[in-house]
């Protein structure tokens, strides 16, 4: 079931003295299903944050629909099924974490003793039950995270929408936030999320948009996007003398790396690393690795971001 | 129905009402008035003869004139802030209709006026009451009609807030606060020294922009007039109909923008 779907979603802004036109999302199709976490990944200005908003309906689009549940996003009731999470949140500093909890409570319509127990367990689940009464001017930048993801969560919503969520957040908040993720996708519930951090992507997602310069370039499950194909086959070796170094230097298909003694190459095929391998080891030199290459997300990303 | 809606207007009414009275620069307004409405008592004992009817035209006159200021100064950032600081991003991406955040907005601010010009008409009913020893309860006529045209000149800030800078909309609202203060005078002008095209011009801006002279009443508070004749009801039926006015075309400019 589609939980999430864009068509032919546009947006123009107009810019400078003379009012001009510029496109930054182009004729978006996209759909997100029931239970699954959705990697939407872009580089900066990529259109990823321009998607979000006009999913949240904080912008309206030039040409095209995006609905939520079924319904047009700018139908206000839909949004009780919707959790969301901006970039870099600011929020209302004077409130201290619970007194900023029940403020989006009450703008659910979340009965007050519901709203109690919702609290209590949403600051247990992020981590702040004891930070609770503080005002959120002395939260931290991953304390702000959490406490925004909180109030994402506040309505218990089907489909979740987070922008950049573990931006300039440390490793250990990153993980928390993917932990978090994984969580509520146990739970059933979808998850969009923007990020240009691609090992976020990697480690969560079912399936994967990439945006760049405001066109969706590639979608799929990591699978469809990246096959299995094996790429080349690294290897990694020392104890070997100066022809053989050379001789090696032929054969890799990307100039030898060399730490110390130790020597890092590649070859295209699994014949030719048994071939080296055997070269190698008749030479006395010691073979410390290999492993086949697959292409990356990265490499990928990369790849799509060079063409623009 | 209406329940559910007034739910999420009275929570973003509190939550600015929050804001503001967290905030020290009001506390610090709010104790310069007192301490002005203070310096009164000093003024009275000047005006010989006159001395009562000095603190309470003066008293008065600074609870118009702080009222403004607070209405002015926070109006003009009460919804531009909320774009500029991007809180808006998670109110609108919330089951709450744009206007109920308006509205919200709107209300909590009137509450935080309602509290402070409560307090200085307080403080200066205890002037008086140090002073002359009784409760001169006729000033809280007067302070009901400053609060009415602080409700008008926050709806212009708020209008203005919802498009602008704070900068240009504290210049638009002072100066619509001025000129609405000026119509009559205005329009007294227009009809004895402009001719037929000024006149034109003159009475299209009399009728369009608030005549904010209905509100002042504190002449005749002080001069004994009765309250019945002081309070109109035309006058509070203008101010709410002005406000219901400048809250739609708000609502209106709010819900077709875009939150960049």
């Amino acid at each position: 079931m589609v939980v999430l779907k864009t068509e032919g979603l546009t947006k123009e802004y107009r810019t400078g003295f003379w009012r001009t036109r510029v496109r930054v999302l182009h004729d978006l199709n996209l759909a997100v299903h029931q239970g699954e976490v959705f990697g939407y990944l872009g580089p900066n200005g990529a259109g990823k944050t321009t998607t979000l908003k006009l999913l949240m309906g904080l912008i309206y689009p030039t040409a095209g629909r995006a609905s939520i549940l079924g319904r047009d996003v700018q139908d206000v009731a839909v949004k009780a099924q919707v959790g969301f999470l901006p970039e870099n949140p600011y929020f209302y500093d004077y409130l201290t974490g619970r007194e900023f909890l029940h403020f989006y409570g009450q703008l659910f319509g979340i009965p007050y003793r519901d709203r109690r127990q919702r609290i209590e367990e949403l600051l247990q689940a992020v981590g702040l039950s004891k930070a609770a009464e503080l005002q959120l001017r002395k939260y931290s930048k991953g304390m702000l995270q959490r406490i925004g993801l909180a109030q994402a969560l506040i309505n218990d919503p089907q489909v979740i929408v987070l922008d950049e969520p573990t931006s300039g957040l440390d490793p250990v908040g990153r993980k928390e936030v993917r932990d978090l993720i994984l969580d509520l996708k146990r739970r059933g519930k979808s998850i969009f999320f923007s990020t240009h951090i691609v090992p976020d992507v990697e480690m969560i997602c079912d399936r994967v948009g990439i945006i760049v310069a405001g066109r969706l370039v590639r979608v799929g499950t990591l699978e469809e996007l990246l096959g299995s194909e094996v790429e080349g086959i690294e290897i990694t070796a020392s104890g070997f003398d100066e022809a053989v170094g050379s001789q090696i230097a032929q054969w890799s298909v990307r100039p030898p790396v060399q730490h110390g003694d130790t020597v890092f190459f590649a070859v295209r095929t699994e014949k030719e690393a048994s071939q080296v391998m055997e070269f190698l080891l008749g030479r006395g030199a010691s073979v410390h690795a290999v492993h086949p290459k697959r292409r990356t997300l990265e490499d990928l990303f990369l790849q799509e971001v060079a063409k623009t | 129905m209406v329940c559910y809606l007034m739910s999420k207007i009275s929570a973003i009414t509190l939550n600015t009402f929050k804001e503001a009275v967290r905030d020290r620069i009001l506390y610090a307004i709010l104790a310069f008035a007192i301490a002005m409405i203070g310096s009164t008592f000093i003024l009275a004992t000047i005006g010989v003869g006159s001395g009562p009817k000095i603190i309470r035209d003066i008293g008065l006159g600074f609870i118009s004139i702080f009222g403004t200021l607070i209405a002015v100064f926070i109006g003009i950032g009460l919804v531009h802030k909320e774009i500029d600081r991007r809180t808006i991003y998670t109110i609108v991406s919330k089951p709450i209709h744009r206007f109920q955040f308006i509205l919200g907005k709107y209300l909590g601010l009137i509450l935080t006026l309602f509290v402070n010009v409560t307090i200085m008409t307080w403080a200066l009913m205890g002037l008086i009451f140090i002073g002359e020893g009784f409760w001169d309860f006729r000033l809280l006529a007067a302070s009901g009609m400053i609060l009415l045209e602080l409700m008008v000149v926050t709806g212009i800030a708020v209008l203005f807030s919802a498009f602008s800078t704070p900068a240009l909309s504290a210049i638009f609202t002072l100066s619509f606060f001025a000129i609405g203060r000026l119509l009559d005078d205005l329009r007294l002008f227009g009809e004895h020294y402009a001719g037929p095209v000024g006149r034109a011009v003159i009475r299209t801006f009399y009728y369009l922009l608030p005549n904010l002279g209905r509100f002042n009443v504190s002449a005749e508070v002080v001069h004994g007039v009765p309250l019945g004749e002081v309070v109109s009801g035309m006058t509070i039926l203008y101010g709410s109909l002005y406000v219901v006015a400048l809250l739609a075309l708000t609502s209106l400019i709010f819900q077709n923008r875009d939150f960049r």
